[in-house]
């Protein structure tokens, strides 16, 4: 077992690590909060550290392992969102059960935000050049829009879906029978939703999206990939589809990102399409730069101590974003500095030999 | 004059390895270039490009700098789609095809500008070389079903073999933008030789390279043709280089097939002297 360990390459160690860094602080969270010695805020707080870890690691896939820039990623966790919200809300007389409803809420969210990343990438992902960060940005003001002035409701007939684009419509324009549910209310948003996201499904989601993305990296696939990110001519010059393999990291992340919107959403009792606007996709961006482009583990981090910080540090208040952008500069330099990282290669032997293949 | 190189093979004295040139005329060519030609803004960089290499051939091109060779290559690769011209690749049109499509049938190459993967590790670098030869999809991959695994065994073991001929197996794990120059051409021959090709573009191959790692990258290359038996088309301006080992050579100049033939003949021709002391007089 030792020697089986020795003999494991470095990047796999760092992997591992991932993982039992992850695990170990779900469980003294869990523990904590058993204990009773988290406050309310701080509980608050647990499952949209969960979905914005997701949405870093995968806008990572995108921006540090493809090497494109998305400045829409919050878009994605939208379409996840409201078609999470649908779903649990249209289901919650058939499927009374909390966590069936809550996984197929995840697994619609995926599909849907997959199909429209395949949608969005598709055009932009041929051309050669930076186009997909403008195709991003205006594609999460675009779906900012189309939600804002979505009605959906459903009765025993099913969904009524109804696009008030001119402002006249309203709820009533949707001919809602008996029994039925105001789902999505425009510009209102999704309202009276039941919380059924929890922690333990934010950490089973946080771990699923880094299986995913941890082992595609570290296949053909996910080689394939960064091949692009390092030379596309050369990748294109060993045989390497540069279209085929830019889509599928692309829409991978937009999957990712739709699961961790669809929890989002179930976290809440209300959520309008204003929540995930250009600053959410600037923020995400922001936590997976500090993190290190291509740093799995830095984009966890950065998520965490960037996401917690402001909170904390409210007793500071005249001090509070002064310490913020410290703290914004330290994590920097911790994930992106040399000196940094070849301290960190004497306390992990021969750490140095397996940075080669981006941890 | 497409057929002369091609049967000028006969003409070659055999060079430093066992295999008699005429071994290729049985064989269909693998490579027939006929009036190839492009324009950059209404200037043409090649015209009227003639080529036929044989299968197991080493063949040089070269020709003072801007003379249009690595264009040639990137014309071949689909870099560059050809204004005119056809080029067959084992009898087969490239017309149409992506650079993927042309290296998947059959042509690989090295870059002038090293071209690596520099972030990534030697190891990986192979191993993407190596893409279209592993098999397995990008789900069995996130789920690493046992395709994954014995696929990847693979992938290592043809990598740390390809990377044997150059004897740089030890360097395995070092970021590839890391090594030294002459390594990182060693690398990039590896990394097309992996895409198993049938004919190996090779743009000035020892350049940067001191005399003895030069000597040592001849005598791999005629090693490499041999053991894999595949055609060899090379740039360089290591004349010692050219001579040794090019059973054909052809000359450019201005974009333009000065002449063709075995070394001893090349050396010989007035045209290619003056192209080259011109040059001189210029720079
Ligand atoms: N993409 C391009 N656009 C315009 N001109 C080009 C391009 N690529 C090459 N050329 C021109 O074609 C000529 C041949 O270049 P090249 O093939 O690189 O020469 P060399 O024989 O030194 O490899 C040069 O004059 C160069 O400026
Ligand atoms: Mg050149």
């Amino acid at each position: 077992m030792k020697n089986y360990f020795k003999n494991m390459k470095t990047i796999t160690k760092v992997d591992y690590a991932t993982y039992l860094g992850v695990i170990a602080a779900f469980v003294i969270v869990t523990l904590l909060q058993s204990a009773g010695m988290l406050t309310r805020s701080m509980t608050g707080m647990l499952v949209p550290i969960c979905c914005y870890i997701c949405m870093a690691v995968s806008l990572n896939l995108t921006v540090g392992i493809l090497g494109e820039l998305s400045l829409g990623h919050a878009g994605f966790m939208s379409v996840g969102a409201f078609s999470g919200v649908i779903v649990s809300m249209s289901l919650q007389s058939s499927v009374p059960n909390e966590l069936v409803r809550l996984v197929l809420a995840l697994v619609m969210g995926a599909i849907l935000a997959a199909v429209v990343g395949f949608v969005v990438g598709i055009p932009v992902l041929r051309l050669r050049g930076d186009y997909l960060a403008i195709v991003t940005l205006a594609f999460g003001e675009i779906i900012k829009g189309i939600i804002n002035c979505l009605l959906v409701g459903w009765d025993e007939n099913g969904l009524h879906i109804a696009l008030n684009i001119d402002g006249t419509k309203t709820m009533d324009s949707l001919h809602l029978g008996e029994n039925s549910i105001q789902i999505i209310k425009g510009a209102q948003g999704a309202a009276g939703n039941h919380r059924i996201a929890t922690f333990t499904a934010g950490f089973v989601l946080v771990m699923i999206t880094l299986i995913i993305v941890l082992n595609l990296v570290r296949s053909r696939t996910g080689r394939a990939v960064m091949a692009i990110r390092d030379n596309r001519i050369a990748a294109e010059s060993v045989g390497i589809n540069v279209t085929k393999y830019k889509l599928i990291a692309f829409v991978t992340s937009a999957a990712l990102a739709g699961a961790s919107g669809a929890l989002f959403g179930l976290n809440y009792s209300s959520v309008s399409a204003d929540q995930f606007d250009f600053n959410t996709s600037i923020l995400v961006l922001v936590y997976v730069v500090l993190g290190g482009l291509g740093n799995i583990w830095g984009s966890i981090i950065a998520t965490v101590v960037l996401y917690v910080l402001p909170e904390a540090l409210r007793e500071f208040s005249d001090y509070r974003m002064l310490a913020y952008a410290v703290v914004l500069i330290l994590v920097m330099l911790a994930t992106n500095n040399e000196c940094f990282k070849a301290a960190l290669s004497r306390v992990i032997p021969k750490r140095r030999k397996g940075a080669a293949a981006n941890g | 004059m497409a057929k002369k190189v091609f049967e000028k093979g006969k003409m070659v004295p055999v060079p430093s390895h066992s295999i008699i040139p005429e071994r290729d005329l049985y064989k269909s060519p693998i490579l027939e270039c006929s009036h190839l030609g492009i324009d950059f803004g209404g200037l043409a960089a090649v015209k009227d490009f003639n080529i036929t290499v044989g299968r197991t051939e080493i063949a040089g091109l070269i020709g003072p700098n801007g003379a249009g060779k690595t264009t040639v290559f990137n014309l071949l690769t689909k870099v560059y789609h050809p204004t005119r011209g056809t080029i067959l690749v084992d009898g087969m049109d490239t017309a149409g095809k992506t650079p993927a499509q042309v290296n998947r049938m059959g042509i690989a190459r090295t870059f002038q500008n090293i071209r690596l993967f520099n972030n990534l590790s030697v190891e990986d670098n192979v191993k993407i070389g190596l893409h279209n030869q592993t098999r397995y999809n990008a789900l069995s991959g996130i789920l690493r079903l046992p395709n994954y695994w014995k696929q990847e065994k693979m992938a290592h073991e043809s990598a740390m073999e390809l990377l044997s001929i150059f004897d740089m197996q030890d360097l395995a794990g070092h970021k590839a933008g890391s090594l030294p120059y002459g390594a990182q051409r060693r690398l990039e021959i590896v990394r097309a030789l992996a895409t198993n090709p049938s004919l190996l573009l090779l743009d000035e191959p020892a350049a940067g390279m001191n005399p003895s790692e030069t000597v040592e990258l001849m005598e791999n290359i005629v090693k490499i043709r041999d053991t894999f038996h595949i055609a060899i088309m090379l740039i360089e301006h290591d004349m010692n280089l050219v001579m040794g080992i090019c059973e054909g050579i052809c000359v450019l100049n201005f974009g333009q097939i000065i002449a063709k033939g075995t070394a001893e003949e090349i050396q010989n021709n007035p045209v290619v002297i003056e192209a080259y002391l011109g040059k001189q007089k210029e720079g």
